[in-house]
């Protein structure tokens, strides 16, 4: 493994409580590493199973899936949704021969700024002890 | 018309033209330096020189700028002979003026980096532009050239200074070396034009642009320097405007409007701190005010962003902030509310400007920091090595060597402390606007003590005279959520007022048509912004912008200071037309707050909303990866990279609408709710008002007097009486809130009553649910009966005469500040409980003359008017012991009645009090129930419990969630007025929606591709609002099923598509593939 191994990790972020609690950490000046690139979806429950093993086979080190906690979906229960879809999503991994600790789904609010930087760089140490995604030449 | 070959291009000309303006009109740009447009030609520094070839003669090399254009005649502008002409042109300059920045950047663009002639160091290159510029153009000839070849001076006539300069500064501004011309012809000091805007810390011209966010973004004219204006000479913007903007025979007009109400929003004016002679402002010129500092601090400041000290423009490493300068003095018996927070927010801006290592010390009598939020920015200023002493400096001293400033003050301990200083900022206070008394006749109100506007405390947004209101600092010192609130608030009593007229006289605005782009190549314009230095301070935006332009299908990138200013949005515009962009990309901050605007400037230039894009560097760049500016600049390309592939897929997208539902729902009977619903029924809205408990009237019907002597009961009873002969309001008492459905326009709420459900239907949601008293756990409180709440003493001195006076005997109460606020557990400052002690303090001392007072406390928060209160109650002899939060007091009992021991941080030492009633100003917290309100509405709570506003600052009572706002102590903590303001303003904003017969949508639904759609059916079940259902239709002979989504009850969620296995539903906007290539745009591959 290489020592300064910086993983690249998709982080997919429900507008209303995730997104807006990576602004917080924003406003809040909370440091984390830049290690992940969010892509700003309307609910954590819009997210295909097939996007996530899509970004792993395509050489994502680490796919983040952030949700409004439960029970507080701006759509009701989108995030419940995504929970279910999240087990789907850990099935497949290892037909795909991917880590599991690749894939972490988390609930984050928008009050939860500081939060949200402790989420990233916590999932960043979890992917740089796996290494290099398998599927990165 | 002469026709002339330039560059083998023909080009025809007007009579007279000089050859650079022919050569210009070619489109080839020469370097000139003493050419201006608005001087007579001078050939004098030959760097404008090309080749002319007239027939039948051999090519000569002339001056572009003396040179006629004449017809047949041919020239070249980048022949070898010329160039090598120009670079020695250069050599030569640089050799005159070796550190002159306009030199040396001309020579550099000529290839030129150094010279092989002999430095002379002069700072004058004989350009003679100030020459001309004085006789020409100021008609004056203060100053010219005297003596010929190598004894060629400029200088006054006979070297000596003359009357004819009238000191105006045209030759310094113009020349182009920096040279201080003037000085050669007058002993006068040449005094610039100062820039108000920036605190007179630098300069501007007579014809300028106010600010760079500015509204309307017009140049304007100052009348009392325009040369012009005043002497009738220059005019040259008139010459130079190629809009033909100016108008120098413009005379002001007195326009005469008919109004049937008046906000008065004239703001505030800082304190003059030369009024406080021993702190040297205006003296020493390293102690500045704090709105110069924040102008120093600021990217359009007058150093850019460079927090510079003015005395030598050097960096400071120490600087020393004073607090109450100009507020709770013996003249100002008031506390300006802002200071100690705009402090703390310098003082963490400069350490972001200089590094933590920069020492940051604050001043301070009490910190106030008593708003949402403000104690735990507080705490994080602590945290980041701001210092807090506590002491009032009286004096600063200079050390006349360094220009540093030397501070002696007293530390807790008595110990006699010396502390220098770089630079010093003093805090200064807020006072009434200029001229306010005559303003206030103007209008016929009445002015307070201070001189502020005078408004009651159950009225706040009214003056004292009828249909004339009031908003912002004008009525008291305070911040800007509380100043948005009150213009909410007195917007919404204007509405009240004129609600008959309402929209008799609007304009509706009308967007140009929306241009086709179906089928068009995606044409994308990539906009950057420095956001001041928020972001230019950390990412390198050029290399972004040059980035940018490398992507496909990127036709144009460029970068704003501010991306979000109105003269922006108009430059925008000008780009998409002047490019045909037909995708736009905005690098910048969120999309959650910023999006809206820019999807308007989208329509505004004639493209549908939806073909734009947001990469947010600002919010997931430069401020999450502060020390680490290079891997921030390449995470920032990375994003508009993904930005960028996105938008090749961006689709328009139609414009939905619904019909709005004119009632509102208020949730909560408390004084807030019943303000706001009072509020919306004056406007002419029907309101559904629910109240958990059997009446109406919360908290307020705990309180029984008022610090002002105003009666809340009178005023609970008085609205529950408004409330009850209202009939647009339908009051729901003891009744609990089951269900929220619908969405902006159009919500049905399902309430329990008595077993029995009603279902209302209504377009907007007011929460003012409140908040309840602390019950504290600490004190003896609930073992000792002679413990109570600060409320539950305010019950007994209103029913129980005895109670200070048993025995005939004087008693001793102590009070405790920060019970159950500021700690650990609710680490928020629940800001009402100081000036609740105080005024329970006053009653006693009323009630009770004899009675001892003893107030324990951390800070005292009484801020704006109520430090009045404070003050007499000192006088009074109401004891203040101050207590730090790690050395709380301690309470035994004692007998019959308590013993008290604090630590005093004045005496140093523990002393100890026996008394006979302990009282808790017990905090403010909010209710448990917060969460399920919250899950059933869809919106935030912040880490406290207490409802999370879209906006902490600019949107104070709209929750992020369309058609949903908040008011009252469900929100934060606060008083009675502060309470009033924000339901007037909650219903206010309601209004915005409720007085609209149409609303309109997000375009971004579900849409159903019928060709992959198979009929599954899975998404039917997963769709959380039903709107989708199956169909079925006859299709090549046989059955075909498919589903179909129904707009209006589609929210966007998306959860079909994530369910989908086809491929056969998605979302606009956040389609698969969208998504897809956005994951494909970051992982770098294709």
């Amino acid at each position: 493994m290489e020592d300064n191994f910086e993983p690249l990790i998709i982080a997919l972020c429900c507008n209303w409580c995730s997104y807006a609690g990576a602004d917080l950490a924003g406003v809040s000046r909370t440091q984390y590493p830049p290690s992940i690139r969010i892509v700003r979806v309307m609910c954590s429950g819009m997210v295909h199973p097939n996007l996530v093993i899509d970004a792993f086979t395509k050489g994502a080190d680490g796919v983040l899936i952030c949700g409004c906690h439960l029970g507080d979906c701006h759509y009701q229960e989108g995030n419940y949704k995504t929970e279910k879809r999240a087990d789907a999503i850990k099935l497949m991994l290892a037909d795909f021969g991917i880590e599991e600790e690749r894939f972490k789904l988390e609930w984050v609010s928008a009050a939860e700024g500081p939060r949200f930087g402790q989420v990233v760089r916590d999932f960043t140490e979890q992917v740089k002890k796996l290494g290099v995604s398998p599927y990165k030449q | 018309m002469p026709t002339l070959t330039i560059n083998n291009a023909q080009i025809e000309v007007e009579e007279g033209t000089k050859l650079l303006h022919a050569v210009e009109k070619a489109g080839v740009k020469l370097p000139t330096l003493c050419h201006h447009k608005a001087l007579t030609p001078y050939g004098a520094c030959r760097l404008c020189v090309v080749e002319v070839a007239t027939p039948g003669r051999p090519a000569s090399v002339q001056a572009a700028c003396s040179y006629p254009a004449l017809d047949g005649i041919s020239v070249t502008t980048h022949s070898e002979r010329v160039l090598r002409a120009r670079r020695i042109v250069a050599e030569l300059l640089l050799a005159r003026c070796p550190e002159s920045e306009v030199v040396k950047r001309i020579a550099a663009e000529l290839g030129v980096k150094e010279t092989r002639i002999t430095k002379k160091n002069d700072d004058c290159i004989y350009c003679g532009l100030c020459v001309r510029m004085c006789e020409e153009r100021m008609g004056r000839a203060a100053i010219g050239f005297t003596g010929r070849g190598p004894k060629k001076k400029l200088q006054a006539p006979f070297g000596k200074h003359n009357s004819v300069c009238w000191t105006c500064g045209a030759c310094n501004f113009i020349c182009p070396t920096g040279k201080q011309v003037s000085s050669l012809a007058t002993a006068g000091t040449f005094d610039p034009i100062r820039n108000i805007f920036n605190m007179d810390l630098d300069s501007r011209s007579a014809t300028y642009i106010p600010y760079p966010q500015a509204v309307p973004n017009k140049a304007i004219i100052d009348r009392d320097t325009c040369v012009h204006l005043n002497y009738d000479d220059c005019g040259i913007c008139e010459e130079v405007c190629e809009a033909d903007a100016i108008d120098f025979n413009q005379k002001a007009t007195t326009v005469e409007l008919n109004v049937g109400a008046v906000i008065l929003a004239p703001g505030y004016r800082t304190y003059d701190a030369k009024g406080s002679k021993d702190l040297g402002y205006g003296r020493l010129p390293n102690v500045v005010n704090a709105m110069e500092f924040e102008r120093i601090l600021s990217a359009s400041g007058p150093f850019s962003g460079h927090v510079l000290r003015p005395s030598d423009g050097q960096t400071p490493k120490r600087i020393g902030f004073i607090q109450c300068v100009g507020s709770r003095d013996s003249e100002r018996d008031y506390c300006s509310s802002v200071c100690c927070m705009y402090a703390t927010k310098e003082a963490l801006m400069a350490k972001e400007h200089l590094g933590e290592n920069l020492q940051c010390d604050i001043f301070f009598m009490d910190l106030r920091a008593f708003s949402k939020g403000f104690e735990q920015y507080y705490n994080r200023a602590r945290e980041q090595g701001v210092e807090y002493i506590r002491c009032r400096i009286p004096k600063i001293e200079e050390v006349p060597e360094t220009k540093n400033l030397i501070i002696n003050y007293l530390a807790e301990n008595d110990k006699k402390i010396s502390r220098e200083y770089d630079l010093v900022v003093l805090s200064v206070g807020m006072q009434p606007p200029k001229e306010v008394k005559a303003f206030s006749e103007k209008f016929g109100i009445a002015l307070n003590p201070h001189d502020f506007c005078h408004t009651s405390v159950f009225k706040p947004a009214e003056t004292s005279r009828e249909a004339i209101f009031v908003a912002g600092p004008f009525a008291e010192p305070k911040d800007i959520p509380e100043t948005v609130m009150q213009a909410s608030a007195a917007a919404g009593q204007v509405l009240s007022l004129l609600k008959d007229a309402r929209g008799t006289q609007m304009t509706p605005k009308v967007y140009p048509p929306e241009r086709d782009v179906t089928g068009e190549e995606p044409r994308i314009g990539v906009f950057v912004c420095h956001c001041g230095t928020n972001i230019a301070g950390v990412v390198n935006v050029p290399s972004v912008m040059e980035y940018a332009k490398t992507l496909p299908n990127v036709v144009y990138a460029g970068a704003n200071l501010y991306t979000c200013s109105n003269d922006t949005q108009e430059a925008i515009k000008a780009t998409i037309n002047e490019h045909h962009l037909n995708r736009v990309i905005v690098a910048s901050c969120t999309p959650r707050t910023h999006e809206p605007l820019f999807r308007n400037t989208m329509r505004e230039a004639g493209l549908n909303a939806y073909l734009f894009e947001m990469a947010n560097i600002r919010d997931q760049c430069s401020w999450v990866h502060m020390q680490e500016p290079e891997r921030a600049t390449e995470k920032s390309k990375d994003l508009v990279r993904m930005a960028v592939a996105k938008a090749r897929l961006l689709e328009p997208l139609a414009q939905r609408s619904i019909p709005v539902n004119k009632s509102g729902l208020v949730i909560g009977g408390g004084l807030a709710g019943m303000t706001a619903a009072l509020s919306l029924a004056h406007q002419g809205f029907n309101v559904h008002l629910v109240e958990k408990q059997n009446e109406l009237g919360g908290n307020l019907k705990h309180l029984h007097y008022l610090l002002g002597g105003d009666q809340p009961q009178a005023e609970l009873n008085r609205l529950r009486l408004e409330i009850s002969r209202n009939d647009r309001i339908c009051v729901y008492t003891g009744a609990k809130l089951e269900k929220i459905d619908g969405s902006i326009g159009d919500f049905t709420t399902t309430i329990a009553l008595d077993g029995q459900t009603a279902t209302v239907k209504h377009g907007t949601i007011i929460v003012a649910t409140g908040a309840r008293e602390h019950h504290p756990t600490e004190y003896l409180y609930g073992q000792h009966k002679r413990v109570i709440t600060q409320r539950e003493l305010e019950e007994r001195l209103v029913t129980d005469d005895a109670f200070l006076k048993p025995n005939g005997k004087q008693k001793t109460v102590v009070m405790i500040q920060c019970v159950g606020s500021r700690d650990k557990e609710r680490p928020y400052c629940s800001r009402v409980c100081c000036a609740e002690a105080i005024k329970n303090a006053l009653k006693i001392k009323e009630l009770s003359p004899g009675t001892h007072v003893y107030v324990l406390y951390r800070d005292i928060r009484t801020y704006g008017f109520k430090e009045e209160y404070y003050t007499r109650a000192r006088q009074l002899g109401v004891a203040f012991v101050r207590y730090e939060e790690d050395r709380k007091p301690e309470v035994a009992p004692n007998g019959q009645g308590l013993q008290v021991t604090v630590f005093d941080q004045t005496l140093g030492m523990p002393f100890t009090i026996a008394a006979d009633a302990v009282v808790l100003s017990a905090g403010i917290q909010p209710h448990e129930d917060n969460k399920q309100l919250a899950q059933l509405i869809k919106v935030p709570l912040n880490s406290e419990g207490f409802f999370l506003e879209a906006h902490m600052k600019l949107r104070p009572v709209d929750f992020m969630t369309d058609g949903a706002f908040l008011c009252g102590l469900a929100h934060s903590p606060k008083n009675i007025e502060e309470t009033i303001l924000q339901a007037q303003a909650a219903a206010a904003r309601a209004s915005t929606i409720l007085s609209r017969d149409r609303i309109e949508l997000e375009g971004n639904i579900s849409h159903v591709v019928d060709a992959s759609c198979d009929g599954c059916a899975y998404c039917v079940d997963t769709c959380p609002y039903k709107a989708i259902s199956m169909v079925e239709y006859m299709w090549q002979g046989g059955v075909k099923k498919v589903v179909e989504t129904n707009d209006s009850g589609c929210k966007g969620c998306g959860c079909c598509q994530a369910t989908c296995p086809k491929n056969g539903i998605f979302v606009y906007g956040f389609t698969l593939a969208e998504i897809e290539a956005q994951i494909h745009a970051a992982l770098g591959v294709s």
